[in-house]
């Protein structure tokens, strides 16, 4: 009994080591190399500059120096774009999608529910850049609104619709409503729908069964829902690239911009570290969170 | 109940905002009208246009290229790990876990200049096989999850009566393990593959020169102008993945459990 379970964990490890190598090489060692890069400086032509005296460089405190670039009010004021971006862009998705996703889990008939769970799986899944340009066909100069509001006489002139926080907040909606609706959706339909009876039984008014009841309930999905949205919100960069300009650069699109166009790696990599431990950090309250409550793991 | 029509009434105006910007596009991808915002009658001439143009030729063989390279080794990758996931203990299971989750949670954009750095270092040079390496990467972790979901969706006991009746492990895992879980199988495969073949982000740091995916062709298209040509692709491109996913998700409804979201 015994050596047949050693020999079941050693096909265990058999089984991950694929994972561990590909993971392990291409993704724990790509990151990990970017963060030792976020502490050092950038060569006259891109690229990194050799540290003549590694005691000096730390002591001086010069390894920070793009950790404290960072802090200039610039670039602080394009962190603090990305986050209440990313809140609002939350909000509202929260907002709109509940009662959606109440409708497909309890109110909608039966028959119908696969359909309606379906119509959103499948914008969950279809490409975001897609999504987006479909916005930038319609909000455009040339776009589609503007061409029924000048055909109609209703303004003389096109409007600006495109490139300005709106353009941004409605992209970044759109395309993270989905995701934000099918959590919801999950964790309502595990709602005992006998407990809202109950609730009302007992004399309770709707809204206070809504709020003391199905709310709570279902706080599960609420909360996988704000990280699933908030998270991508946060890190967006073809929403911003495509519908919005100059005034609307959020934290994506200036580590793409390091990498790409300024050709300052190291600064880039410090950009992309803080925006990995913003991340990382909610996550790990959300690990708490769903400890706290046990609720079902993915894998 | 007088107040269920409200409910009803939001979730369809929801449902028009998600699909009517998508819908808009598809319908004039078949315009006339060069002009874009103006219908001028319908016409096929942009998905000819498309059939002629070698840049797009290419972007697509390009696509399929590191789409199902990158489908083949995420899906065995994948599946042998949401395996071990689900059929042993062993110690280092936090940790694998972990290791599959951070895929799907760092931004993109953090993993594409992770890569690209890596490359450079690495002294890899930018080319298809990057862009295919990214891709296994950040697939792997996809076909994990709805493999392990299938795993944990059938009779352990249906693996037991077997070993119980004789059969070796290996023959067991063939012939019992393997069918049960095929449709999980097929349905990780098919995800991966549309988030392959999607990707813009990511695939635009990794990519080297020749190595350009219709995202990347359809990306620079538009940058360049809006044109009835970036409808008809992204038509296509669309049309692709809704047939995929539409397969994938029914492959996941195991006969007891319909409506299950993926």
């Amino acid at each position: 009994m015994a050596g047949e379970q050693r020999k079941s964990g050693r096909l265990a490890y058999g089984l991950v080591l694929p994972t561990w190598l590909t993971l392990g090489i291409f993704f724990l060692l790509p990151l990990t190399i970017l963060f030792v890069i976020s502490f050092g400086q950038r060569a006259t032509y891109g690229g990194l500059k050799p540290i003549e005296d590694l005691g000096l460089y730390l002591s001086s405190g010069k390894f920070l120096a793009n950790y404290a670039r960072s802090l200039h009010p610039i670039y602080l004021q394009i962190f603090w774009r990305s986050l209440w971006m990313a809140v609002v862009t939350t909000g509202l998705c929260l907002v709109i999608s509940y009662p959606v996703a109440y409708y497909i889990a309890v109110a909608a008939p039966a028959r119908r529910r696969n359909l309606l769970l379906g119509l959103v799986v499948v914008p969950f899944w279809t490409s975001f850049l897609i999504r987006t340009y479909a916005w930038m066909f319609i909000l455009r100069t040339e776009g589609l609104i503007n061409h029924v509001l000048l055909s109609t006489g209703l303004t003389s002139r096109p409007l600006e619709l495109l490139y300005n926080n709106f353009s941004v907040l409605l992209g970044l909606v759109y395309g993270e409503l989905p995701f934000m609706i099918l959590p919801l959706y999950a964790s309502l339909e595990k709602l005992d729908l006998s407990l809202l009876e109950a609730s009302a039984d007992l004399g309770a008014p709707r809204r206070a069964t809504f709020w003391r009841v199905t709310m709570p309930m279902t706080m599960p999905g609420v909360v996988a829902g704000i990280i699933l949205v908030f998270v991508p919100s946060l890190g967006q960069f073809i929403v911003s690239d495509l519908l919005g300009g100059a005034k609307t650069i959020l934290a994506g699109n200036l580590i793409q911009n390091q990498f790409a166009v300024a050709r300052n790696k190291p600064f880039g990599s410090a950009v992309a570290f803080e925006l990995t431990a913003a991340v990382l950090a909610l996550l790990f309250l959300y690990a708490l969170y769903t400890k706290r409550k046990g609720q079902d793991v993915l894998l | 109940m007088k107040r269920g029509w409200v409910l009803a009434a939001h979730a369809w105006l929801v449902y028009i905002f998600l699909y009517a910007p998508i819908g808009i596009l598809v319908v004039f991808s078949f315009n006339r009208g060069r002009q874009t915002a103006v219908w001028e009658g319908g016409t096929l001439e942009w998905y000819r246009s498309l059939a002629a143009n070698d840049l797009i030729q290419g972007a697509v063989r390009n696509s399929l290229i590191v789409g199902i390279v990158s489908t083949v080794a995420a899906t065995i990758i994948g599946t042998l790990v949401a395996l071990a996931l689900g059929r042993y203990e062993f110690r280092g299971t936090g940790f694998t876990r972990n290791l599959l989750y951070l895929p799907m949670i760092i931004p993109e954009i953090v993993l594409g200049a992770a890569l690209v750095t890596f490359f450079g270092v690495a002294a890899m040079r930018l080319s298809l096989w990057t862009v295919v390496i990214a891709h296994i990467v950040f697939s792997i972790s996809y076909v994990a999850i709805v493999v392990r979901a299938r795993l944990s969706g059938f009779d352990r006991s249906l693996e037991e009566a077997a070993l119980d009746l004789g059969a070796r492990p290996l023959q067991t895992f063939w012939r019992v393990t393997l069918p049960l879980i095929a449709p999980g199988i097929v349905a990780g495969a098919l995800l991966a593959f549309t988030i392959s073949i999607d990707d813009y982000v990511i695939t635009s740091f990794v990519a080297g020169v020749g190595a350009t995916t219709l995202p990347l062709q359809i990306y620079s298209m538009l940058k360049i102008g809006v044109t009835p040509e970036v409808n008809a692709v992204s038509t296509l491109l669309l049309g692709v993945t809704v047939v995929l996913i539409v397969i994938a998700q029914r492959l996941q409804q195991a006969p007891g459990q319909r409506g299950e979201a993926s």
